[in-house]
C-alpha cells in the first residue's frame, strides 16, 4: 500500500506542476496589476503647452463633461497609430480630449501637431514624467476617460478600433 | 574672531552636506524598495527606464515635501497596487505570500520529527 501511494503521488504533483507551466505559456510575461476602477483624479500644478501659463488640474477638469485624457510624446511611435482615433474622438462634442506632452521636446512636439493636426482641447506639460506617476501611468501612450474627477476608464497602450467603441459607449 | 567664524561655517557645510547624503541615502533605499514595473525584474534604482527615472524624481519631491517612507510606499501603493513594493505589507492579499514560507517550515518540521521518532522506536 505504501509504496503505491509515492508514486501516485508523484505522477498528481507533476501533472499539476505541468499544467500550470502549460497555461503559463499562453500568458503574457508582462505584469499589470489590477487596477482599482474610479479613482479620483490627482491633483497637480502644470504649465499650458503653448502658452506656458501655469495651470492647476483643477481648472482643466471641471464639472461632471466627459474629459479624454491622453499622455502622448512625439518620439512615441504607438501614438501615431493612435492619432486617427483621437482625431475620430474630437469630433464628438460632448468629450473634451486633454493632452498630457511627456518628456518631449517642444519643437518636436509641435511639429507633431502641425503634420497630424491637433486633437486636443489642450494640452499641458509633463517634463519629468512626475504627473504620469500621479496618474498612475506607466509610460506613453495612455489614455484616460474622466467624468467628475473620477477615472472611469484607464487604457494602458495605443488606442485601437475596439477602445474607441467602448469610449463612445461609454459617453453616450 | 576669524577663526571662529571658519570653524561655524565648517560645521554648518558639514552638516548641510551629511543632511544632503542622509537625504539621498534614504532616496536610495526607497527606490531600492520599488518594483520598475515596465521593466519587470529590476528595482527602480537600477533601472534607467523613463519611468524609473520619473519616479526617481517623484520619491526626491515628496521627500522634499516632508513625506516619510512609509508615506509614499502607500502613495504609491494606492496608484499602482501591492505589486510595486517589493517588500509588501501584511494584508489579506499576501497573507498566504507571507504565510506560506513558515507553513512549509513547519510540515518540513513535523515530517522529520516524525521519521526521527519512527527510527528512534525501531531501534
Amino acid at each position: 500500500m505504501k509504496t503505491k501511494i509515492f508514486p501516485i503521488f508523484l505522477i498528481f504533483t507533476f501533472s499539476i506542476i505541468f499544467f500550470v507551466f502549460y497555461k503559463g505559456l499562453q500568458n503574457t510575461n508582462i505584469y499589470t496589476p489590477e487596477i482599482k476602477s474610479e479613482i479620483k483624479i490627482p491633483n497637480f500644478d502644470t504649465k499650458e503647452f503653448f502658452s506656458k501659463n501655469k495651470i492647476n488640474s483643477d481648472q482643466i477638469f471641471i464639472g461632471s463633461d466627459y474629459y479624454l485624457l491622453n499622455i502622448w510624446a512625439s518620439w512615441c511611435v504607438p501614438c501615431k497609430d493612435e492619432h486617427k482615433y483621437l482625431m475620430d474622438l474630437s469630433e464628438k462634442e460632448n468629450i473634451k480630449i486633454i493632452g498630457q506632452n511627456y518628456k518631449d521636446n517642444f519643437d518636436n512636439a509641435k511639429n507633431f501637431l502641425i503634420n497630424l493636426d491637433n486633437p486636443y482641447d489642450l494640452i499641458f506639460l509633463d517634463n519629468d514624467g512626475t504627473i504620469a506617476i500621479e496618474w498612475g501611468a506607466y509610460g506613453v501612450p495612455e489614455t484616460f476617460l474622466i467624468q467628475n474627477n473620477k477615472i472611469i476608464k484607464k487604457i494602458i497602450g495605443p488606442l485601437n478600433e475596439k477602445l474607441l467603441f467602448e469610449i463612445k459607449e461609454l459617453t453616450q | 574672531m576669524n577663526i571662529l567664524k571658519f570653524l561655524i561655517s565648517g560645521i554648518l557645510l558639514i552638516y548641510c552636506f551629511s543632511s544632503d547624503l542622509k537625504a539621498k541615502n534614504l532616496e536610495i533605499e526607497i527606490t531600492k524598495n520599488l518594483r520598475c514595473l515596465i521593466c519587470q525584474g529590476q528595482s527602480v534604482y537600477d533601472s534607467d527606464s523613463e519611468f524609473a527615472n520619473s519616479l526617481k524624481i517623484l520619491v526626491e519631491k515628496k521627500l522634499n515635501e516632508g513625506l516619510n517612507e512609509k508615506q509614499i510606499y502607500v502613495y504609491l501603493k494606492d496608484k499602482y497596487g501591492d505589486w510595486i513594493l517589493y517588500d509588501p505589507g501584511f494584508s489579506k492579499n499576501t497573507y498566504f505570500l507571507w504565510l506560506l514560507p513558515i507553513l512549509m517550515f513547519i510540515f518540513g518540521g513535523a515530517i522529520i520529527l516524525r521519521k526521527v521518532i519512527l527510527k528512534k522506536k525501531k531501534l
